[in-house]
C-alpha cells in the first residue's frame, strides 16, 4: 500500500481506532464508571470523525477578524465544526446525567459491579 | 480538601480565569468562542473557588449566589431574542443587525479589524447562553462536591 | 398569526419548559400551569392539522425573511433549517400532544406527594418539545438533537423516584441505550454530509444513488433507529424504562418511541426513496422484523408477575404489528397493481396501529399506575378482590384490556383486521404469527384481571377508595377515545390516516417543498 494514503486517512483510521476501543469498553468492562467512560469514548471518535470530514487542504481557519490576505476563499468548511459543537454539549449532558446515576446506584446497592447490579430480571 | 497550594494558586488564578471567560462570552462574533464555550471557562474558575475554601465557607457563601433564577433568565432572554423575529420575519430572524440599537452596528464584509458593535441578536443570544451554562455546570459541581463530602481536609 | 404555526408549536412548550423551575415554592401551581401550557399546544396542533390537510405540505424556514423562501436569491440549495410538515407529521404531532395532556392530567395526584415537583413538570414540558421538533423537521441534523433532547429528559423521568434503587439502574440502561444509538445516527449523518454536502432532507433525497458509503449509512440508521423503538433483538430497555417510570409520563414515553418509529418510516420511504423503490429487500428485513417481535415480546410476556413488566412487554409485541404493516407496504412500493390492491391497506393498517396502540396502551398503564397508587404494591401474587371498590378502574381496564386483544367493538380489532387481511395477501405464514400472538395477548390479560380484580376482598384492603379525580378522568377520555375510534373507523381512517399514507408514499411531493420549487 501507498505510504500516502496512510498519511492522507490518518484521522480516519484513529477514528476506527476509537470506535473499536469504545465498543470494547461498553460490552466487556465491569466497573460502571468504566462503562460510562467506554460511552465518553465513543462520543470522542464521532467528533474527531465530523471534524475530519470538513478539512480542506491548505484551507485557513474561517475567520474574518484580523485574517491573512491569502485566506479569502480558502478557507476550511465550517459546518462541521458547528455540528461538532452541539454534539459536544450534548455530550457534556448525557455524562453528568449517567454520573449522578452511578452516584445514585452506589447508594443503594453498594457495589459498583454491572454484573450485580440486577435486580431487575426476567 | 483543600492544600496550602490550591490556596496560593486559586488566590492568583481565580479572576484571571473569570474574566477570561467572560472575554470569551462577549467576543463570540469575531473569534472563536461564543456561549458555551465561553460559560464552560467561566464555570471552571468558579469550580476552582469551590475547591480551594473549607466546606463550611462554600455552604455559606454559595447558598447566597442565585443560580436557579439565572438558568432560568438566561433561557427566557435566548427565546425572547428569538421571538422578536415573528413581527413581520421568521423566527429567530437577526433583525438587530445593521440596525441602530446596541450591538446593531453596520456589518462591515472581508476583512477587517473586528468591530464589537456589530452581531445583531448573535451578540445578545451568546450572553444568555453564556449566563445558562454557567449556572448550570456550577450547581452540577456544586452538588456532587456537597454529595460526596469533602468531609476531612488534608491538613 | 397561521403562517408561524410551526414556530408556535415549539416556543410554547419551550418557554412553558423554561418557566416552571421559577415555581420552586408552590408546587401545585407548577401543575396548573404545565396543564394549561399542554391544552394550549393541543389546541394549536390541531389547527395545524386542519391546515396541512386543506392546504398540502406547509414549509417554514427559519431566520428567512419570508417563512417559505427555501431558496434565497443566488442559492442552488437551501441554506437554512427549514421545517417541513405533511400529514403524517401533523398526525403523529396531535398524538404526542393529546397524550401529553392526559398525562399531565394524571400526574396531578398521581405524583402530588412526591418532592421536586416542578422538576418534574419542566422535564415533561421538554420531553413534548423533543417530540414534537423530531416528528415537524425536515433536516437532518435537527433530527438527531431532538431525539437527544427527547432520550436525555425520557431518561431523566425514568430515574425520578430517586428513594428506589431500581429506578436508577432503569434510568442508566434507557440513557446507555439511548445515547449510543444517537451517536450512531450522528455518524451515518456525517457520512452523508461528506458525501452530498448538505443536511436537507427533501435536497437529500433527490441526490441520493446506490453507492457503498449510502448503503453503510442506511443500514446504520435503519438499525440505530429499530433500536430506539424496541425492536427485538435490542429490546432489553423497554421493561425496565417502562415499569420504573411514574405512571403519568408513561403516555409521553409511548409516543417518544415511536417517533423513532416515525423517523425509521421517514428514513425508508422519503430520505432514501429512489433506491428502496427498487429493492424489496428492505421491506422484508422490516416485515420479518415485525415478525420476530410480535413473537418474543408476548412470549415473554405470558411469565411475568409484575403487572406494570407484563404491560411493557406487550407493548413491545404490538410495535411487531406495525413494524409488520408498514414493511408489507414498502415491499410492493415498486409494484402498482399489488400497491392499489394490498399495499396501501397495509399501511394504513400500521400507522392506525400507533394511534391505537398509544390510547390502549397508555391505558392500561395508568390502570396498573392506580393499581399500585391504591395498594402500594405492583405484585400480582397480592393482590385481589379489587373490582367492587374500585369501579371506574375495573371498567378503564376491562376496556383496555379488550382492545389490545383485538375483540370487536373496540379499536384495536380495526387496525388489526386490516393487518390480518393485507399480510396474509403478501405471505399466508405472516398472518398466522399475527393471529397466534393476539390469542396469546388475550391469555395473558385475561389472568391479569383474574388475579387483581375478581376473587374476595383480601383483608388488608379493607379501607381502599377509589382513586382521585383527576387520574378517573383521564382514564375515562381515553376509554371513550377507544370506544369511538372502534365504532367509526372509517371516519379516522379516512380524515387522518390515509392522507397520512399518501404523503409517505408519494415522494415527489415531498422532494419539492410541497411544490414550491
Amino acid at each position: 500500500m501507498n505510504g500516502n494514503i496512510i498519511a492522507i486517512n490518518f484521522p480516519f483510521i484513529v477514528v476506527a481506532l476509537l470506535l473499536a476501543l469504545g465498543f470494547y469498553t461498553i460490552g466487556f468492562k465491569r466497573n460502571l464508571i468504566k462503562v460510562v467512560i467506554g460511552v465518553e469514548i465513543l462520543e470522542s471518535a464521532v467528533n474527531l470523525f465530523l471534524i475530519a470530514l470538513g478539512y480542506v487542504k491548505g484551507g485557513y481557519a474561517p475567520i474574518y477578524t484580523l485574517a491573512p490576505k491569502k485566506a479569502v476563499g480558502n478557507m476550511v468548511l465550517p459546518t462541521p465544526q458547528a455540528l461538532t459543537l452541539t454534539s459536544i454539549v450534548i455530550g457534556v449532558a448525557v455524562s453528568a446525567l449517567m454520573l449522578a446515576f452511578a452516584v445514585n446506584i452506589y447508594r443503594h446497592y453498594g457495589t459498583l459491579d454491572v454484573t450485580r447490579i440486577r435486580r431487575l430480571r426476567g | 480538601m483543600t492544600t496550602t497550594i490550591i490556596k496560593t494558586t486559586t488566590r492568583i488564578l481565580a479572576s484571571l480565569i473569570l474574566v477570561f471567560g467572560a472575554y470569551i462570552i462577549l467576543h463570540g462574533h469575531l473569534t472563536p468562542g461564543g456561549g458555551f464555550q465561553g460559560g464552560a471557562v467561566f464555570a471552571s474558575g468558579l469550580a476552582l473557588l469551590i475547591v480551594a475554601c473549607e466546606d463550611e465557607i462554600v455552604k455559606k457563601r454559595f447558598e447566597k449566589v442565585p443560580l436557579s433564577p439565572l438558568e432560568s433568565i438566561g433561557a427566557l432572554g435566548f427565546l425572547g431574542t428569538a421571538l422578536l423575529g415573528l413581527m413581520g420575519y421568521t423566527f429567530f430572524k437577526n433583525v438587530i443587525a445593521n440596525s441602530g440599537f446596541i450591538f446593531g452596528g453596520k456589518t462591515p464584509i472581508g476583512i477587517n479589524p473586528g468591530y464589537l458593535n456589530t452581531g445583531g441578536t448573535l451578540a445578545y443570544m451568546n450572553i444568555f447562553v453564556g449566563m445558562k451554562v454557567l449556572a448550570g455546570l456550577t450547581s452540577i459541581v456544586l452538588i456532587f462536591f456537597l454529595l460526596l463530602g469533602g468531609k476531612k481536609d488534608e491538613w | 398569526m397561521m403562517e408561524h404555526l410551526p414556530a408556535l408549536m415549539i416556543a410554547i412548550p419551550l418557554f412553558g419548559a423554561f418557566t416552571t423551575p421559577l415555581l420552586k415554592k408552590r408546587q401545585n401551581i407548577a401543575a396548573i400551569w404545565a396543564l394549561i401550557i399542554t391544552v394550549i399546544t393541543f389546541g394549536l396542533s390541531l389547527l395545524l392539522l386542519q391546515e396541512v390537510l386543506s392546504k398540502g405540505i406547509i414549509v417554514y424556514v427559519f431566520g428567512a425573511n419570508k417563512p417559505t423562501l427555501v431558496l434565497p436569491s443566488g442559492y442552488r440549495v437551501p441554506v437554512r433549517i427549514i421545517f417541513e410538515i405533511d400529514a403524517m407529521g401533523a398526525f403523529m404531532a396531535l398524538s404526542a400532544t393529546l397524550m401529553s395532556f392526559i398525562g399531565a392530567l394524571y400526574s396531578y395526584s398521581h405524583v402530588e406527594m412526591e418532592t421536586g415537583l416542578e422538576k418534574y413538570y419542566a422535564l415533561l414540558l421538554l420531553l413534548e418539545v423533543g417530540i414534537i421538533g423530531m416528528v415537524l423537521t425536515g433536516d437532518l441534523f435537527n433530527l438527531f438533537v431532538f431525539l437527544e433532547v427527547a432520550g436525555i429528559a425520557g431518561s431523566a423521568l425514568v430515574g425520578f423516584r430517586n428513594y428506589r434503587g431500581e429506578a436508577s439502574e432503569a434510568g442508566i440502561k434507557y440513557l446507555m441505550v439511548s445515547s449510543v444509538a444517537s451517536l450512531m445516527v450522528l455518524f451515518s449523518i456525517g457520512l452523508l454530509y461528506g458525501q452530498y454536502g448538505n443536511l436537507n432532507m427533501a435536497y437529500l433525497s433527490r441526490q441520493i444513488h446506490l453507492d457503498t458509503v449510502d448503503m453503510i449509512a442506511l443500514g446504520l440508521l435503519f438499525v440505530s433507529f429499530a433500536m430506539k423503538c424496541g425492536a427485538v433483538p435490542m429490546h432489553y430497555w423497554v421493561p425496565d424504562a417502562y415499569t420504573e417510570v411514574p405512571a403519568g409520563i408513561n403516555p409521553t414515553l409511548l409516543v417518544a418511541t415511536y417517533a423513532s418509529l416515525y423517523a425509521l418510516f421517514r428514513v425508508s420511504f422519503s430520505l432514501f426513496g429512489a433506491i428502496t423503490w427498487n429493492m424489496a429487500r428492505v421491506g422484508w428485513i422490516m416485515s420479518i422484523l415485525g415478525v420476530l417481535t410480535m413473537f418474543i415480546g408476548v412470549t415473554m410476556a405470558l411469565v411475568q408477575k409484575d403487572v406494570k413488566r407484563l404491560m411493557s412487554y406487550h407493548a413491545i409485541s404490538q410495535t411487531g404489528y406495525m413494524l409488520l404493516g408498514v414493511g408489507v407496504g414498502l415491499t410492493v412500493l415498486n409494484d402498482p397493481a399489488k400497491l392499489s390492491a394490498f399495499g396501501r391497506a397495509a399501511m394504513a393498517g400500521g400507522i392506525f396501529h400507533i394511534i391505537n396502540h398509544i390510547i390502549y396502551k397508555s391505558l392500561l398503564l395508568m390502570t396498573a399506575g392506580a393499581l399500585f397508587y391504591v395498594t402500594g404494591t405492583r405484585n400480582l401474587n397480592e393482590m385481589g378482590g379489587l373490582a367492587r371498590k374500585m369501579p371506574y378502574t375495573t371498567i378503564a381496564f376491562i376496556v383496555g384490556a379488550a382492545a389490545i386483544s383485538g375483540l370487536p367493538p373496540f379499536n384495536g380489532f380495526a387496525s388489526k383486521f386490516l393487518i390480518y387481511e393485507t399480510s396474509y395477501q403478501l405471505n399466508p405464514l405472516l398472518a398466522v404469527f399475527a393471529m397466534v400472538t393476539s390469542v396469546l395477548t388475550l391469555a395473558s390479560f385475561v389472568k391479569v384481571f383474574a388475579s387483581a380484580f375478581l376473587g374476595p376482598p383480601l383483608e388488608k384492603y379493607e379501607e381502599v377508595r377509589e382513586v382521585p379525580k383527576p387520574m378517573v378522568t383521564a382514564m375515562i377520555i381515553l376509554a371513550i377515545l377507544c370506544i369511538l375510534f372502534g365504532l367509526f373507523p372509517n371516519v379516522v381512517l379516512n380524515k387522518l390516516i390515509y392522507p397520512a399514507v399518501d404523503a409517505l408514499i408519494k415522494l415527489a411531493q415531498y422532494q419539492s417543498w410541497g411544490g414550491l420549487v
